[in-house]
């Protein structure tokens, strides 16, 4: 084992403590703050290069056994339970394999990047040294998630990832909208954390272990799979519950709503939270424990559906956006979606591929908006730029980039991760293949619809932009250029491929399929093209398509109006419920306690009237009582025999 | 049939009987809370002379504890007891008579029902 | 003889208030000041004993014995293990943060605070009791300080001020009513000549049968669980502490309601486990009411307090399922949780105790953007209500992930209706912070101060507790652990068997 792995921890501890430092010490310095978080970021960065190294050296045994470091957290001693005798036991600690390496490195350097970024973007926000907090806890948990040994110290990091996700898409706290889209991501989340939760629970009773490699262990050929309900067996149910989580997180079709929304916080936050870090989670999880979801092959299918389903679906939303921040966002889930459809064909490498390349070129193409946005004041809509590329040639350039990257334009990194998925797709499922095959013309179509309307044609005169700082800029052109050169990664025999995949898998040399490339390389092109048209040239007039299916444009402008739904089922269902409760506490519950109380009320005002404040009226009747005691107990002992005990005895 | 004329301990319950029932009806129709207070006391001591009365006739034996008599004189102590709590008693109850004189001008029993429900 | 620490703990604040019935009233601050004085010297004794106690050996100890009533058999017998060792602490740590909680108490705070230190006394008393007799006669003390407080300090909102004192009084007392009778008849049938717990769960299995224990449990339940305001028995809940003073809604819904749930542990399952195996679908059933019905009806409340009491209602639910789950996880995650809460608890109430004294409301559309005016108290509400809803690295989610742990095995639907809870729990907790916290500043509100100074102490400590239990839980969870071993109750459990309802 290289040396550099024992000191993983160090990685996640670093941002807490830039964390616990801003946050008791240096709040009233913002200059100091940003400097200690950034300091803190780029020895995680350091660390995790050197880890990379150690796992570059290292070698593919890391994949047969990974490296693993623990400590014990939370522990019930003399307890049996599932498959574990004596103790049950839950450990804390860190697990370095190819998946975790390459995660600390994309999310190390996204985050520096994003973090010097917004020394530029936030620059002179009243929560500046907030700000860098945030950033840092974020950092803190993401790292945390990402080394995580078991189940339940993943789902911890992914709780506190949610709530720094919560914290800083509610940055800007005053604004209404902010502060709901924050209350709408938590919630969200929260909805596929219950499955999720649940899912490790049914993995604990049943395994007695939550720990990853030790249920990869278990859960081998000649584990009994036994049928539990309908048909459905054990695995099956746990791996759908678990991967509700990542549904939740990942932005999946149904509970993709949230994503887009939290397009409210900070731009950076967007860049490194909502496209590079935080979302792709969900699709780190299910490709940490692929063991189980391999077991379980109509997990599997709903998986690569669903991710397929999400990915066309959000395509067709982000052609109708005009918020170039919510395009992006829409881009995002769509990827997400390829991503999440990947891992259901069994393509675990393919998808961790372009969860790299994807981060690279999203967060660049986000920071490039952020800068458009910076130096337009706030303008988000795309109608409102337009020929932002002669002012601003370096965020220009380098969103040119993106655009290219993730049209999947051979040569760039995106054309080499997407083609692996769509390759996948067209060897397993040919639906799939044709479906997302759409998509990538998709993707290409509306990310160049953007760029050309927002950084060709006219200048608007009322927008007086300007190039953003080289703290800006630098980041925008690293990440372009790992955009370009990320791709090649995947290339030489001992590639990306070799290190990353599933724990115990045979390394398969995968040759790239000409035909599958040839076609993505055309539909991406067209799709470049036929926005140029449109957009551009205007040969095609964007408003008559409009016109021409004035329905559909609706729909899609509306999000497929799932939004509302969700929001009259809250309102109308979830709401309404609770005030019909809360009228059955007040008026059942209460009302019966209350009713107790009034009859006691009762029985005291009719029986008050014995008490009429007459001395002698008592006086009688006393003395009448006494001499009523006296004639039964003297003379009626043989009737009264059995009362005797308690009056007493005068005998 | 021997006639026998000297006092014996019916005459005394007899007398004792009268005297509470005389209180017993003060206490119960008396209207003046001075006039009760009085009656009270003529059955208290209509109590007391049955306490020493069944003493004096019933109990009169010595009892012998190791060679000397003792006799038992309950009956008299209870009764001097008895004496003292009325005293203690109508002391209270004047103290609460006058001070309701005070506030209300009257001593009439009937009206003093502020406590009734 | 040792040093009688615990008897000491239980002094201090008597000594407090006896101190402060000789101060003159004229002279708020040298209340305050000898009522922290008390209750800190409390706090520091039952942290020296929580560190001081030896995990490996277990069981009772600090034991103090002194013969009380030899007819009756009653004997003054204190000692802590594993599960009332952290009910001791909860309750100084409550307490003290209590008494900062009332620093701005203007009206009669003489008698305010001799009262508050005499509740805290009590409390105290009913978990370092080993007699059940001792037990029973604490928590009669309490009942008093709690009615007199919330008649003259409380406030009248939905409901008066009488009504919500009178109906919190009348609940404890109707279920103390219910105890006494299953106590007399438990001390009765087990010999008549001891009130020691440990001595009658030995002889339970000998000298009670099965029927009376069904019945004398039942007795119990709806004691205890009018006290930890359980499905049917829960409306004093919201009511009382809408209407008490924040000291007391503190210290009400912190640890009293405790009480109920460390009655039905000790004297419940330990002395009558066929009782318990009984009731214990029931219990289940009715405790998924708590979880859900009450998230529902926090989903409708306008009043902060009436949502943070709706809510603690709500997560009494977990702390039952957990319990009767009979099985050694579940009952740690009962104890773990009525800590969490009873921290959470006591920090959301302390909050919304000062929001309302400087506001004069609570009515929650009145507010907005208050992180603007009060940072700090925004902080505070931010952790109460993360620890609320179950966040990862405070206590709260340890504990209600070992008590999901260890109901899901035996109650797998009414485990998974409880789960589901956690996202309405979200729900309501989030909104409440959103519409309170953040949004556009209210010009309105600008006169509000900062916490600051002594109002500082609930915040910290409290938060502190809450963060340092649920990023090292073994502290906790190990404590409590040896103590459902130790003490018995985990051989009881053992040898009842699983309860029936569960699939695995």
């Amino acid at each position: 084992m290289h040396a550099s792995f024992q000191w993983a921890w160090l990685i996640p501890l670093m941002p807490l403590l830039s964390f616990l430092i801003i946050a008791f010490v240096t709040k009233k310095w913002p200059r100091l703050s940003s400097t200690i978080s950034i300091i803190c970021i780029l020895t995680s960065f350091v660390l995790a290069v050197w880890i990379g190294y150690g796992v570059l050296t290292t070698g593919d045994q890391l994949v047969e056994k990974p490296y693993q470091h623990t400590l014990n957290w939370l522990t019930f001693n003399n307890v049996p339970w599932g498959l574990s005798e004596g103790s049950l036991n839950i450990e804390f600690g860190t697990l370095v394999d190819p998946l975790t390496a390459m995660m600390l490195f994309v999310v190390t350097l996204v985050a520096s990047m994003v973090q010097i970024y917004s020394v530029g973007y936030m620059h002179g926000d009243k929560g500046f040294s907030r700000y860098f907090a945030y950033q840092s806890l974020f950092a803190m948990s993401m790292l945390g998630l990402v080394l995580a040994t078991n189940f339940l110290q993943l789902f911890l990091f992914w709780e506190l990832v949610g709530l720094c996700s919560y914290l800083l898409i509610g940055f800007w706290f005053f604004k209404v909208s902010a502060r709901e889209a924050a209350k709408k991501a938590f919630i969200t989340t929260r909805v596929g954390d219950f499955g999720l939760l649940l899912g490790i629970l049914f993995l604990l009773n049943k395994f007695g272990t939550l720990n990853f490699f030790k249920l990869h262990e278990m859960i081998g050929p000649q584990f009994n799979n036994a049928v539990v309900v309908g048909g459905i067996s054990y695995l099956t149910l746990t791996a759908f519950l678990v991967f509700i989580g990542p549904v939740g997180k990942s932005g999946q079709f149904p509970l993709h709503v949230w994503l887009p929304d939290a397009m409210e916080g900070p731009t950076p936050v967007s860049a490194l939270i909502h496209a590079a870090t935080m979302v792709v989670a969900g699709v780190f999880l299910v490709a940490r424990v692929f063991f189980l979801f391999k077991a379980s092959p109509a997990t599997m299918e709903f998986i690569s559906y669903l991710g397929c389903f999400t990915a066309l679906f959000a395509a067709t939303i982000a052609v109708a956006q005009d918020d170039i921040k919510r395009i992006l966002a829409y881009s995002t889930l769509s990827q997400l979606g390829y991503m999440m459809m990947a891992l259901g064909l069994g393509a675990m490498t393919a998808s961790m591929f372009h969860l790299m390349t994807h981060a690279f070129f999203k967060a660049l193409m986000f920071l490039g908006a952020g800068s458009v946005i910076h130096a337009l004041h706030e303008k988000q809509n795309i109608w409102d730029m337009g020929g932002l590329w002669k002012k601003m040639k370096i965020t220009g350039t380098t969103f040119f980039i993106g655009v290219l990257a993730i049209a999947g334009v051979p040569g760039l990194s995106g054309f080499f991760s997407k083609d692996e998925i769509l390759t996948a797709a067209y060897h397993n499922n040919i639906i799939l293949y044709v479906v997302a095959s759409f998509t990538a013309f998709l993707t290409a179509f509306y990310m160049s619809r953007l760029f050309f309307v927002a950084f060709t044609g006219d200048e608007k005169p009322e927008n007086h932009p300007h190039e953003s700082p080289w703290m800006m800029t630098l980041p925008l052109i690293i990440l372009a250029v790992l955009s370009v050169v990320g791709g090649y990664v995947a290339l030489p025999e001992h590639g990306f491929g070799y290190f990353v995949r599933p724990w115990g898998s045979e390394y398969e040399v995968e040759h790239m399929n000409y035909l599958v490339a040839g076609i993505s390389t055309v539909l991406g092109l067209s799709g470049i093209g036929l926005a140029y048209l449109v957009y551009n040239r205007k040969a095609i007039s964007a408003d008559n398509i409009v016109a021409t299916f004035p329905r559909t444009y609706k729909v899609l402008q509306n999000k497929y109006y799932v939004d509302e739904l969700y929001l009259w089922i809250i309102k109308n269902i979830v709401d309404g419920f609770g005030k019909v409760l809360y009228w059955f506490d007040i008026y059942v519950v209460d009302g019966i306690i209350n009713a107790l109380g009034f009859l006691a009320k009762f029985f005291g005002s009719l029986f008050r009237r014995a008490q009429t404040g007459q001395l002698q009226v008592y006086a009688m009747v006393i003395f009448v009582s006494i001499v009523i005691m006296f004639l039964v107990i003297t003379f009626g002992e043989q009737q009264l025999s059995a009362l005797i005990p308690f009056l007493g005895g005068v005998k | 049939m021997s006639f026998n004329l000297s006092v014996g301990l019916p005459h005394y319950l007899l007398v004792a009987a009268m005297l509470f029932c005389f209180g017993l009806y003060g206490v119960f129709s008396k209207k003046n809370a001075i006039a009760v207070l009085m009656s009270l006391e003529l059955m208290l001591n209509a109590v007391n002379i049955n306490l020493v009365a069944f003493n004096r006739f019933l109990f009169n034996k010595p009892i012998d504890v190791q060679g000397v008599k003792h006799y038992l004189l309950a009956g008299h102590v209870s009764a001097i007891f008895v004496i003292v709590v009325a005293a203690a008693e109508v002391a209270v109850g004047l103290a609460l008579v006058i001070t309701m004189y005070r506030n209300r001008l009257s001593t009439n029993v009937d009206e003093l029902d502020w406590l009734k429900w | 003889m040792a040093f009688p620490i615990l008897t000491a703990t239980l002094l201090a604040p008597i000594i407090a208030a006896l101190v402060i019935v000789f101060l003159p009233a004229d002279e708020p601050k040298t209340i305050k000041i000898t009522a922290a004085l008390g209750t800190f010297a409390s706090l520091v004794m039952s942290f020296l004993v929580f560190f001081a106690y030896d995990k490996t050996v277990g069981g009772f100890q600090f034991n103090e014995t002194i013969q009380w009533t030899k007819d009756l058999g009653v004997v003054y017998a204190l000692g802590v293990d594993g599960i009332s060792l952290p009910m001791l602490l909860l309750t100084n740590l409550i307490g003290f943060t209590a008494v900062f909680a009332s620093w701005n108490m203007e009206k009669r705070p003489k008698e305010y605070f001799i009262l508050l230190l005499i509740l805290i006394a009590g409390v105290m008393g009913t978990f370092v009791a080993k007699d059940l007799f001792i037990f029973f006669l604490f928590y009669e003390v309490v009942v008093i300080p709690i009615y007199i407080m919330v008649v003259i300090w409380g406030s009248s909102k939905r409901v008066t001020k009488e009504y919500a004192g009178m109906k919190l009084t009348i609940y404890l007392l109707m279920g103390s009513a219910f105890l006494l009778v299953g106590l007399v008849a438990l001390y009765l049938k087990a010999g008549g000549d001891t009130f020691m717990i440990q001595e009658l769960a030995a002889r339970s299995s000998t000298l009670l049968p099965k029927d009376f224990q069904i019945i004398v449990m039942g007795l119990m339940i709806i004691g205890f669980g009018s006290l930890i305001s359980m499905f049917p028995f829960h409306s004093w809940s919201p009511d009382g502490y809408a209407g008490a003073p924040t000291a007391v809604s503190m210290i009400h819904a912190g640890v009293l309601k405790k009480i109920g749930g460390y009655g039905l542990i000790r004297v419940g399952i330990f002395i009558l486990p066929l009782g318990a195996k009984f009731w214990a679908p029931v219990i289940a059933v009715l405790a998924i009411g708590n979880v859900l019905y009450a998230a529902f009806i926090a989903l409708a409340q306008k009043d902060l307090k009436y949502v943070v009491g709706y809510s603690s209602v709500s997560h009494m639910g977990y702390v039952l399922i957990g319990m009767f789950a009979l099985n050694v996880v579940g009952i740690d995650g009962a104890v773990a949780q009525m800590f969490g809460h009873g921290v959470m608890a006591a920090l959301f109430f302390s909050m919304i105790g000062y929001l309302y004294e400087k506001s004069h409301t609570r009515y929650i559309p009145d507010f907005g953007g208050i992180a603007h005016q009060m940072p700090r108290l925004a902080i505070g509400f931010m952790i109460a209500g993360m620890a609320s809803l179950g966040l990862p690295g405070t206590a709260n989610f340890v504990a209600e992930f070992t008590i999901f742990i260890g109901s899901v095995k035996v109650f797998l639907i009414p485990a998974i209706l409880g789960i589901f809870g956690i996202i309405f729990t979200a729900v309501y907790t989030l909104r409440v912070l959103a519409n309170v916290l953040f949004g556009p500043r209210r010009p309105e509100w600008d006169h509000l101060k900062d916490l600051r100074g002594p109002e500082m102490v609930p915040l910290i400590l409290l938060a502190f507790i809450l963060i340092a239990a649920g990023v090292m839980p073994n502290m906790l969870m190990d404590l409590i652990n040896s103590g459902v071993h130790s003490s018995g109750i985990a051989d009881v459990i053992q040898a009842l068997g699983p309860v029936n309802g569960g699939i695995f």
